[in-house]
């Protein structure tokens, strides 16, 4: 059974599914970029045990604030938005309505962790420096 | 704004598929890594993180609870957070979140591959990359 698409990728770009299929996206994004990103981590980790530099190079990016904050996103989007999904589908019957309200409470909570982590990061950078 | 109705059906007049398997799996996986998640950020209270580590060093111990994790932290003796307890725990969630996070990646990329033999070569490379990044990852826990 082969997958059959009926829109163009540029129509498919401009998709306005709103708030619902922004979390589905990011959701995504943050799943793939963790996936990428932890089997690099252990292999990169591994390597430089044996004492190969690539391993040292690619740890000191991961360590680097930008990427930090990026990691961070996807971690903690991921799993807020993973969190709210598995609540939701276990109690649909009583849940499910109040979907966008969810969405709403996902993004307060978000945007308080993200923004203290992110805030976190740069503190610490920024002492490492003096 | 228009409100979503519950489409509920029973699992006995659905069936124990594969697909439902893996759906039920992911959820729960994702309840189980909130529990790690939740020990790891206890333990690291315990031990002492209140004065010498930052929030994302708490939050990085706490992913996955291998010492190595602690390393660049004000921690003075990082050798309570290296005991047998916390390796258990650290592979716990490495395994939990390596096996969730195989099944999402074939979910993704079966949407955005529609072939039969592309999606046999994903789920092989899927399998594949698991079964060596898995054995590495418990090696790095056990020998940090």
């Amino acid at each position: 059974m082969g997958l059959k698409r009926d829109v163009s990728l540029s129509t498919a770009l401009r998709y306005k599914g709103q708030g619902p299929f922004l979390t589905f996206i990011l959701h995504r994004i943050g799943g793939m970029g963790m996936a990428i990103f932890i089997t690099i981590h252990i292999l990169s980790t591994f390597v430089e045990g044996k004492g190969w530099a690539i391993g040292d190079f690619i740890n000191d990016i991961y360590m680097s604030p930008p990427f930090q904050i990026f990691i961070l996103f996807c971690v903690l989007f991921h799993a807020l938005n993973g969190l709210r999904i598995t609540i939701l589908d276990l109690f649909p019957k009583k849940l499910i309505q109040y979907h966008r309200q969810a969405i709403m409470i996902e993004w307060v909570i978000f945007a308080i962790l993200f923004s203290f982590a992110a805030v976190s990061v740069i503190t610490t950078a920024i002492a490492r420096l003096g | 704004m228009t409100q979503t109705k519950a489409r509920t059906l029973p699992l006995s007049k659905r069936g124990m598929s594969f697909e439902t398997f893996m759906w039920a799996f992911t959820r729960l996986t994702a309840l189980a890594m909130y529990g790690f998640i939740l020990t790891g950020v206890v333990g690291a209270l315990i031990m002492g993180a209140q004065h010498s580590m930052t929030f994302v060093e708490v939050l990085r111990w706490a992913l996955v609870s291998n010492v190595g994790h602690v390393e660049y932290s004000n921690v003075p003796d990082i050798s309570p957070f290296g005991s047998m307890l916390w390796r258990l725990v650290a592979s716990g969630m490495f395994l939990t979140a390596s096996s969730h996070g195989v099944h999402g990646v074939i979910v993704v990329l079966d949407d955005y591959f529609g072939k039969e033999s592309e999606r046999k070569w994903i789920r092989i490379l899927n399998m594949l990359g698991f079964f060596v990044v898995m054995p590495l990852g418990l090696y790095l826990i056990w020998t940090a």
